[in-house]
C-alpha cells in the first residue's frame, strides 16, 4: 500500500470539531519537510487554515505560506470560471456576472455541480504535476461522500455533454489507490468515534476512493501503569493525603483530584477507542496524536502536531 | 433584574449572566439550540427539554437531528423517524424524578420530511408521484445538505403550528456554516421566485429566439449537456404547481424564527475555534434581530485547576518527589508492601504533578477565552467536564441541573 506523503491526493475529513484542520495543516507542513511542494485546499471556505499558518486569509488563487506549502481556498465559481477559462475557452467577460448568477442556481438546482466543480480544480492539480501533493481540509465527514462520489453521480445523472467528459480522468484519479487516499480524523469519544466506523463502511460502498489512514486526535496520555495505580489510590487515602498535604505544607488534594480526573477520562476514552480498533480494518494505519496542553493555537501547536504525525508515520 | 424570558431584556446588551434558563424556558415556545460541531448541541438541547419537563409541568418536545445511539435509546427514539413518541414515566422513574410535565421526542428524519413537504404542497397524486419518483428530486431531498437545513426549520414549523406542545426544542442538524440553517428559508423562498427558474421551464424551442435568455442556454447546454437540461427542467415544470405553496411556506417559517416566542441557545466550549465560531453566530442573531437567549459553555474544566495554591503545591510535589515518596512509603508500606517502593512513588508524585500543571495551562486558557467573550447574553451557563458519557435520563438530568438555574 502507498506510504500516506506519498500520495498525490489526501482528502482529510472527520466531524466538526474534532481537528481536521489542525491534522491537515500539519500533515501538509510535515510533507513540506520531507522536501515535497504541497498544496493544502481548504473547501469549506471558514479560514481557519491561515490561521494554523499564522498567515494572512488565503484565497484560491494559492499562495506559499511556508516554504513549499501553498494554501488555497475553495470558490467554486471561480473555480468554473478557470475551468471555463482553460477547457472550453469561453472568454471571460469582466466579472461575468449574469454567468455566475446562472452558476449559482443551476448548483443549487443540480445536485453534484457544486462538488465536481471542486473535486476538479483538485485532480486538475494532480494531473497537472503542480505539486508533489494536495491535501484537501475537506467538508466533515457528513458531507465528504457526496463529493467524493460526485463524479460517479454525474456521470450515472448526465449522458453527454462537458462535464460528463470530465469526469472519467476524475474518476481515474480518485479510484486509483496509489495516488488518492481518504484519512479520517477522529477524537476518542463516542459519537466522533460511532462517525468514524459509520464512514468507513461508507467510503467502501459508496465511492472509489481508499480509507487511507485514521488520525485519531487528543489522545490523553497515560498517567500511570497498574501498579502505580494503586499507589495513587492509596496515596488519596485520609492517611496518606494528610501526610503529603504537611510535605508540600498546603492541600494536594486538587491536585490529586486533577490526576483522578485525567484517569477517568483517559479510561472512558479508551473504551472508545476500542470499539474503533475492532471496527476498522486491520490494514488501515491507525495513527495517534497526543492532547496539547498548550496555551493557544497557532503555527506552533501546526507544528508540534506535524512532529507527531512524522513520528507516527514512522520518521 | 428583567426576566430572561419576557422578551423586555433590552437586545444587543443585557447584563451577564442575570437570568436563568429556567425564566427562559418558562416563557419561550421554541428553543434553538446551535453552534459549531462537537460540542454537546444535541446532548445539551435533550438536558434542557428534560429539565422543562421536569420542573414545569408542561409538554415538551426535544426535535433532534443525529443523536448518538446510546442518547436515541434513552429517549426512546431507536428506530423511530419522523414520528413523534413520549418518554414513559419508567424511564424517569427509574432516574429518580418525578416529572411535573410530559417529554416527548422525535428524530428529524430528513427524506421522509421532504416527501411529507411535497405530498402537502402537490395539487394532485399524479404529480406527487412523478416528484417522488424523479431522480433529482431524490439525489435533492436525499443526499444535499442544504435541504437538511431547510427541513428542520420547516417540520418546526410544522410541529409548533400543530400547537401540540408548550415548548419544542429543537437542535440543529450539523451545518458547513452554523447560519445556514437561518438563511435556508429565505433561500428556497428565492429559488423558487427566481427569474432563472421561470428561464429554465420555458418550452425549448422559444428559449432558443429568446435574445435574452440565449447566452445563459449556450453556456448551461455545454456545460450541463442538453439531456441533462431538459431533465432539469422537467423536475422543475412538475415542481410549478407547486412554487406559491412553497414561497409562502419558507415566508411563514422565517417569520417563526424571528418570533418573540423564539429563542436560540448558542452552545460552545471554551476551545478557541468553536468558540470563535459561537461567538460569530451569537453575534449573528443579534444582528438579525433574533433573540439570544443564552450561551451555554460546555465541558469546562473544574476551577481547582486555576487556583495558585495548587500550582505551587504541584510544583513543589514535582521539584522534591523523591524527598516525599522517601517520606510517604512507611504510610504505603502499611497498606501493601510493594507499594512502599520508593521511586516509584517518586514517579506517581511526578505524574500527579505534571498531570495538574497540563491541565492547569487548558483550564486557564478557557478562562482567558471567556472573558474576552465579546457578546454576552442574559443567560450564561456554564457545564463542567463531565467525566464519563452522557447516554442515559440521569445523566441528562445531571447536565441539566447545571444549566439550570
Amino acid at each position: 500500500m502507498t506510504a500516506l506523503l506519498d500520495l498525490k491526493l489526501v482528502f482529510v475529513t472527520g466531524k466538526g470539531g474534532v481537528g481536521k484542520t489542525t491534522v491537515a495543516s500539519a500533515m501538509a507542513l510535515f510533507a513540506s519537510l520531507r522536501g515535497k511542494r504541497v498544496l493544502i485546499c481548504e473547501v469549506d471556505a471558514k479560514g481557519d487554515v491561515a490561521g494554523f499558518y499564522e498567515a494572512p486569509p488565503t484565497g484560491f488563487k494559492e499562495r506559499e505560506v511556508l516554504p513549499d506549502v501553498f494554501a488555497m481556498t475553495m470558490d467554486t465559481e471561480a473555480s468554473l470560471r478557470e475551468y471555463l477559462k482553460l477547457q472550453l475557452r469561453i472568454p471571460v467577460i469582466g466579472r461575468i456576472g449574469p454567468l455566475a448568477k446562472a452558476f449559482d442556481f443551476v448548483a443549487t438546482a443540480a445536485p453534484g455541480v457544486r462538488e465536481i466543480l471542486t473535486v476538479g480544480k483538485l485532480c486538475y492539480e494532480v494531473r497537472e504535476r503542480n505539486y508533489d501533493l494536495v491535501v484537501v481540509d475537506a467538508p466533515a465527514s457528513g458531507h465528504i461522500i457526496g463529493q467524493l462520489a460526485a463524479p460517479q453521480a454525474i456521470n450515472n445523472l448526465v449522458k453527454v455533454g462537458l462535464i460528463r467528459s470530465q469526469t472519467d480522468w476524475m474518476l481515474d484519479i480518485l479510484s486509483d489507490p496509489a495516488a488518492t487516499g481518504l484519512v479520517a480524523v477522529c477524537t476518542p469519544e463516542e459519537m466522533p468515534v460511532t462517525e468514524t466506523i459509520e464512514l468507513a463502511v461508507r467510503v467502501r460502498e459508496e465511492t472509489t476512493v481508499r480509507l487511507a489512514a485514521v488520525v485519531v486526535n487528543r489522545v490523553l496520555p497515560e498517567l500511570f501503569g497498574r501498579q502505580e495505580e494503586e499507589v495513587f489510590d492509596v496515596l488519596g487515602s485520609s492517611e496518606a493525603l494528610g501526610r503529603l498535604n504537611e510535605l508540600v505544607g498546603g492541600d494536594a488534594g486538587p491536585v490529586l483530584d486533577a490526576a483522578r480526573l485525567a484517569v477517568t477520562m483517559r479510561r472512558t476514552r479508551s473504551t472508545h477507542l476500542d470499539r474503533l480498533r475492532l471496527s476498522i480494518d486491520g490494514a488501515i494505519p491507525m495513527l495517534y496524536l497526543p492532547y496539547l496542553f498548550t496555551r493557544s493555537h497557532g503555527l506552533r501547536t501546526t507544528r508540534q502536531v506535524a512532529a507527531s504525525l512524522g513520528e507516527e508515520l514512522g520518521y | 433584574m428583567a426576566d430572561a424570558g419576557t422578551g423586555k431584556a433590552p437586545r444587543g446588551a443585557p447584563p451577564a449572566g442575570g437570568g436563568s434558563m429556567d425564566g427562559l424556558l418558562a416563557t419561550k415556545e421554541i428553543v434553538v439550540a446551535c453552534g459549531p460541531g462537537g460540542v454537546g448541541k444535541t446532548t445539551t438541547a435533550a438536558a434542557a427539554a428534560v429539565m422543562a419537563a421536569i420542573r414545569h409541568g408542561s409538554k415538551v418536545l426535544v426535535l433532534t437531528v443525529d443523536p448518538a445511539k446510546r442518547l436515541a435509546n434513552a429517549l426512546g427514539l431507536d428506530g423511530i423517524g419522523n414520528t413523534e413518541h413520549r418518554v414513559p414515566d419508567e424511564a424517569f422513574r427509574s432516574a429518580g424524578v418525578k416529572p411535573r410535565g410530559q417529554l416527548w421526542a422525535a428524530m428529524l428524519d430528513t427524506k421522509e420530511s421532504w416527501d411529507a413537504l411535497i405530498a402537502h404542497h402537490a395539487p394532485d397524486d399524479q404529480t406527487r408521484d412523478e416528484i417522488l419518483a424523479n431522480p433529482l428530486y431524490q439525489n435533492i431531498a436525499g443526499r444535499f445538505v442544504q435541504s437538511h437545513d431547510y427541513i428542520a426549520m420547516e417540520r418546526l414549523y410544522e410541529i409548533h403550528s400543530a400547537s401540540d406542545y408548550d415548548l419544542i426544542v429543537v437542535d440543529t442538524p450539523p451545518t458547513r456554516n452554523a447560519l445556514d440553517f437561518l438563511d435556508a428559508p429565505q433561500r428556497m423562498a428565492d429559488f423558487f421566485s427566481s427569474r432563472l427558474l421561470r428561464w429554465l421551464i420555458v418550452p425549448y424551442r422559444s428559449r432558443l429566439v429568446n435574445v435574452a435568455t440565449k447566452p445563459f442556454y449556450q453556456i448551461a447546454d455545454r456545460i450541463l449537456g442538453t439531456e441533462f437540461l431538459a431533465d432539469i427542467s422537467e423536475f422543475f415544470i412538475l415542481f410549478q404547481s407547486m412554487y406559491a405553496g412553497f414561497v409562502e411556506r419558507s415566508d411563514a417559517v422565517g417569520r417563526l424564527l424571528s418570533d418573540r416566542r423564539t429563542t436560540f441557545v448558542v452552545v460552545s466550549t471554551l476551545e478557541a475555534v468553536p468558540l470563535r465560531e459561537a461567538e460569530f453566530f451569537a453575534e449573528q442573531l443579534t444582528n438579525r434581530r433574533l433573540h439570544l437567549g443564552a450561551i451555554v459553555l460546555n465541558k469546562v474544566l473544574p476551577d481547582y485547576l486555576r487556583g495558585a495554591a495548587g500550582a505551587s503545591v504541584a510544583e513543589s510535589m514535582k521539584e522534591r518527589a523523591e524527598e516525599f515518596a522517601a517520606q510517604l512509603s512507611p504510610t504505603l508500606t502499611l497498606v501493601d508492601p510493594v507499594l512502599g517502593d520508593i521511586d516509584q512513588i517518586a514517579r506517581v508524585l511526578t505524574e500527579v504533578a505534571d498531570g495538574y500543571l497540563n491541565f492547569q495551562v487548558v483550564a486557564l486558557r478557557e478562562m482567558e477565552e471567556r472573558s474576552s467573550l465579546s457578546v454576552v447574553p442574559d443567560v450564561l451557563a456554564t457545564v463542567p467536564f463531565f467525566e464519563t458519557d452522557i447516554f442515559d435520563l440521569a445523566g441528562l438530568i445531571r447536565l441539566g441541573e447545571q444549566i439550570w438555574d
